[in-house]
């Protein structure tokens, strides 16, 4: 038999080394910490600062009226205001995204065994484009129960192109790696070239495509946040169970077969999860790049290989990374707001770019 | 250890798309048997092993003491048959314990922390295999050979009772080829463990299978004993070969010829 490792591995440093992981108690507590750490600065920093104490206690004695538990200490009227309505949806809206976008990145590499997988690979990113700009360019202004129709057209935008390259990559005699991926690229190329030609022949949206395309949270709401808790919370759980099974698949399919776990099988309800969460991160934020391809590669780093530990590090990292990335985007500028999207590349792309290095060089 | 089961293969027939690579094939390991199937590049041999298997689509049936085994769920298959492929892959990050546990995926259930029993076959397996030193070590740092242990490892941490192993030899020096062949026997002979193999070393599967069976063009044209299979007119006919076997003290053994001019 000969030995295929599926790469080198990172921190190389190893020649020896034993490796010591965290376990997932401790990873999941450590992440826990990050996050709320990462919101108390997203709620402080902004034009009116919201000192955390004060936030803490606003909430607290929020939470503890219907109870008659009074809380001192918290934020004015004003302030109170900025917090509920503005402020804390943004920031939550924010975990959620980054959390469904960097588990559903971590879930892909699994599957495909591939590390630089992210969540747009089978053309999620390219179908929701196109819903979206449909809307802008024929439909704008135009909402359903109270709900403007931009999420919803990225949503269904995002199912049907990764449901196109899934039909097309069985179709094909695929239910190996290369011929979804491949399947996944062609819908994804068709679907960027429809995505430009409606872009083109409404030249007069292209601010608005193009706001949309770089992806932003400005204005998010309760209501967002209802819209895709549902679907992040079905779709992140199902993640969470196939962790065990997404670990047996890194042997390959064959061997995870002679272990007991059905390959194709495990291989759709991922790519199902997976891509359900995209689609509603994308619903609400746009396209928010590099998110699902560069934490999961930071969480590996910290907590290992094993889905066990990685796509819980995944869903409270990813939140944590995207709650810094858009408090970056709301305060460089100020007030004016950098694209979300602009933010996770600008700290993305050199990443990627050094992995791509550091992978090289290891060759 | 539950010991070893009567593998059957019958009538077995698989195609790589419309291109037909194996016809009727018949084939019996007697329970704590070691068959090895030899046969040329492009016989058939790893499509053999990966249908008896059930990852290869086929007719005809595989038997476990009689039972088809292809009626069987995925998981309920998993705990009776184990598998070593020609090429592993060996996941980046992970550790050579972790990558042995998997073997235990069969036994435990989905959400289910691993049970005292599973740490115990796990430690047991790798104190046999002699890779207690390399437990934490990552199995990409690993060499050859330690790669090659940590599979079996994982193979016999299902607790198995047939072990189907493609090639294991394939990427070992004589040595190290010699101490895979080895370990596998011994275990066969204490656990009783079936084993069904491809070998493409025709003097080393002669040397530690008790049958060997020949494949050719996806059919078996000899099966038998190691001095009745390996023979110097099987070899010109089936391996376009020109070798003399001599009877070596375990079994044939093969010299290769040197053509003429």
């Amino acid at each position: 038999m000969t030995a295929t490792s599926s790469g080198t591995r990172d921190g190389q440093a190893a020649g020896a080394a034993s490796a010591r992981r965290p376990g997932a108690l401790l990873v999941v507590c450590a992440g826990a910490a990050a996050l709320l750490l990462a919101a108390l600065a997203g709620i402080w920093v902004g034009a009116l600062p919201l000192p955390p104490v004060a936030v803490v206690a606003t909430l607290l004695d929020r939470a503890l009226s219907p109870l008659g538990v009074d809380v001192p200490g918290g934020l004015t009227g004003t302030e109170a205001a900025v917090l509920l309505q503005l402020r804390l949806p943004r920031v939550v809206l924010a975990a959620l995204v980054g959390a469904a976008l960097a588990v559903a990145g971590g879930s892909y590499q699994g599957v495909f065994r591939n590390p630089l997988a992210d969540p747009y690979l089978l053309g999620a990113a390219a179908g929701a484009g196109l819903g979206a700009t449909l809307v802008i360019a024929y439909a704008p202004g135009v909402t359903v129960a109270g709900i403007g129709v931009i999420p919803l057209a990225a949503f269904a935008g995002a199912l049907t192109g990764v449901g196109a390259a899934l039909l097309l990559g069985t179709a094909a005699g695929g239910s190996n790696n290369a011929t979804l991926l491949l399947a996944g690229v062609a819908v994804a190329a068709f679907l960027a070239a429809a995505q430009t030609l409606v872009q083109q022949q409404n030249a007069e949206d292209l601010q608005q495509v193009y706001g949309w395309l770089l992806g932003q949270l400005g204005g998010a709401q309760w209501s967002d946040i209802l819209l895709v808790l549902p679907y992040l919370g079905l779709a992140s759980a199902v993640l969470l169970l196939c962790a065990r099974p997404l670990d047996v698949l890194a042997v390959g399919d064959d061997e995870a077969r002679s272990l007991g776990v059905h390959p194709t099988r495990v291989r759709l309800l991922v790519i199902v999860a997976a891509s359900l969460a995209t689609a509603s991160a994308v619903a609400v934020s746009g396209l928010v790049g590099f998110v699902g391809l560069v934490v999961p590669h930071m969480a590996r780093r910290l907590v290992g290989g094993s889905h066990v530990r990685l796509l819980p590090a995944c869903l409270l990292g990813g939140g944590a990374f995207l709650v810094l990335a858009d408090l970056v985007a709301r305060v460089v500028l100020s007030p004016a707001e950098l694209p979300l999207g602009v933010v996770t590349a600008f700290i993305g792309a050199p990443f990627f770019a050094g992995l791509l290095w550091a992978r090289g060089r290891r060759r | 250890m539950t010991g070893g089961a009567r593998l059957e293969v019958v009538g077995l027939g698989a195609a790589h798309g419309r291109t037909p690579v194996l016809h009727d094939v018949r084939l019996t390991v007697e329970p704590g048997g070691w068959l090895a199937v030899i046969g040329p590049n492009g016989s058939g041999k790893s499509t053999l092993l990966r249908s008896v298997l059930g990852a290869h689509p086929h007719d005809g049936q595989v038997r476990l003491d009689g039972t088809p085994l292809d009626a069987a769920g995925v998981r309920a298959r998993a705990r009776q048959v184990a598998y070593a492929p020609q090429q592993p892959v060996l996941p980046e990050g992970l550790t050579t314990r972790d990558y042995v546990a998997l073997g235990r995926t069969p036994h435990r259930a989905l959400l289910a922390a691993p049970r005292a029993l599973d740490h115990r076959v796990v430690a047991e397996v790798m104190g046999r295999l002699e890779l207690d030193g390399l437990a934490g070590r990552l199995l990409t740092t690993l060499s050859g050979g330690e790669q090659q242990r940590a599979v079996l490892a994982r193979a016999l941490a299902q607790q198995p009772r047939v072990l189907l192993l493609d090639e294991p030899t394939a990427a070992l020096d004589l040595g190290h080829a010699q101490q895979v062949l080895d370990l596998v026997d011994t275990l066969r002979r204490q656990d009783g463990i079936t084993v069904l193999s491809t070998l493409h070393d025709l003097t080393l599967a002669g040397q530690y299978a008790d049958r060997l069976a020949l494949l050719s063009a996806g059919r078996v044209v000899a099966e038998g004993l190691p001095a009745d299979v390996v023979t110097a007119a099987a070899l010109e006919a089936h391996y376009g070969a020109r070798a003399r076997v001599v009877a070596g003290p375990d079994g044939p053994a093969v010299l290769p010829l040197r053509g003429p001019g």
